[in-house]
């Protein structure tokens, strides 16, 4: 037990620092730390997440929207974190040439996910934005097996 | 994957999960994707997301994609950068091997590129963990781990004003792990590997980012055998959504990537 406790603890505290060094202002730390919250359960199975992140600020009516790059045969999951001012949030995937893609979501108060798996490997979008709720700092993560 | 998201169901006061109606929701407009932000950090896949796909298509032997170690001492900061990026690679290809001694060794030889860059301090910590987590055969956290060292070097070659040392270490990084996995799909064709291998947005990134470099840096001649294959290159992996590349074509991508990882680990000759 001890010996699977330090590396956790090791693991974690490294997790904190890099996340304090990425986020650069308070309210992004907040809106990564409750993304983390979510994305730790993707951990449990067997997704790994990834170290960089995407942070800014979205206004309603005013979505985001962020490349990314894909392997066929990964699964993905999309997490936006947000402060408390964001009370409902939506993230939404599209291909390369913007349709939109089914994925799972899940959404909570100041969170939302968006998890799938591509047939293709290339170019990606994932939208971002505020569905209830006033602007606020933002940050997405993503985890992948 | 669903019930990952029912855990959360006895935490959680709201809970929603659905499967999003792809059907009522608007396409994204041209303009959409032609504002869409692509960043270095988390745009840019890292080589372990490439090699766990790979992982689903061949039963993998990683120890064979090993390298000769490659020299951690070059006069140019540019080529060490690219250089740091393989060797990442190559750590990666470590921990898919689980073999601790070599990403150790790796590890060692990424600290000795970053003293030579000014940013060891910043990934002293990390060479640690990463010896502790290959002598208590971790991969999962060394996965992280790795990417994390990565990204504390970036992070400070962007405080030290070295913007372009950072795109390097990306290129080089993608050119390793492309290298490795072109090669396996080489050796045992299929068209879902070859599939496998199509990077548009990548390669158009990557190469908006060279050309955007300082004159002094796109000058190393290092960096000139990267850009130049990197046009052959996109070439290659810009293929259609429904048509696979041939065998030929990926022994090609193969032969192209080799060859500039092995240029680019060369000592200019005095």
């Amino acid at each position: 037990m001890k010996r699977l406790a330090i590396p956790l603890i090791l693991s974690t505290a490294l997790v904190l620092s890099s996340f304090a060094k990425d986020a650069t202002t308070n309210d992004e730390v907040a809106a990564r730390n409750t993304a983390l919250g979510v994305a730790g359960a993707f951990g449990n199975d067997g997704f790994k997440l990834r170290d960089g992140n995407w942070a800014g600020t979205i206004a309603p009516g005013k979505p985001q929207v962020l490349q990314v790059n894909l392997y066929a045969g990964n699964q993905y999951w999309f997490t936006l974190g947000a402060t408390p001012a964001g009370k409902k949030l939506l993230v939404t995937v599209y291909d390369e040439a913007g349709a939109p893609i089914e994925a799972e979501s899940y959404q909570d108060a100041s969170v939302a996910a968006a998890g799938f798996a591509p047939q293709a490997s290339g170019s990606y979008y994932v939208k971002v934005e505020i569905v209830d709720g006033a602007s606020t700092a933002f940050c997405l993560i993503y985890s992948y097996k | 994957m669903i019930p990952i998201l029912r855990r959360f169901a006895g935490g959680f006061a709201l809970f929603v999960l659905c499967l999003s109606a792809a059907g009522a929701t608007a396409p994204l407009t041209p303009a959409d994707i032609a504002d869409a932000s692509i960043t270095d950090e988390i745009s840019i896949p890292m080589p372990g997301e490439f090699m766990a796909a790979l992982n689903k298509l061949d039963k993998m032997e990683w120890k064979t994609k090993f390298r000769p170690p490659v020299s951690t001492n070059f006069s140019s900061r540019a080529q060490l950068a690219l250089n740091l990026g393989g060797l990442i690679a190559d750590g990666y290809v470590a921990i898919e091997a689980e073999d601790g001694p070599q990403v150790k060794n790796i590890g060692k030889d990424v600290l000795s590129i970053a003293k030579i860059l000014g940013v060891s301090k910043d990934v002293l910590d990390r060479a640690n963990s990463i010896a502790n987590f290959a002598d208590t055969a971790h991969w999962d956290q060394l996965k992280e781990e790795l990417e994390a060292t990565q990204n504390e070097v970036k992070t400070a070659m962007t405080e030290h004003k070295d913007q372009d040392l950072v795109t390097l270490v990306t290129v080089g990084g993608w050119l390793r792990a492309m290298e490795v996995v072109s090669g396996q799909v080489a050796a045992h064709y299929s068209a879902p590997g070859a599939k496998l291998l199509r990077q548009p947005g990548i390669a158009a990134f990557l190469i908006k980012k060279l050309d955007g470099m300082s004159e002094k840096v796109k000058a190393e001649p290092s960096v000139q055998e990267v850009r130049k294959k990197m046009t052959e290159i996109e070439k290659i992996i810009a293929f259609s959504l429904t048509t696979a590349p041939s065998a030929d074509d990926i022994k090609r991508l193969n032969g192209l990537t080799a060859e500039v990882v092995k240029n680019i680990s060369k000592k200019p000759a005095k």
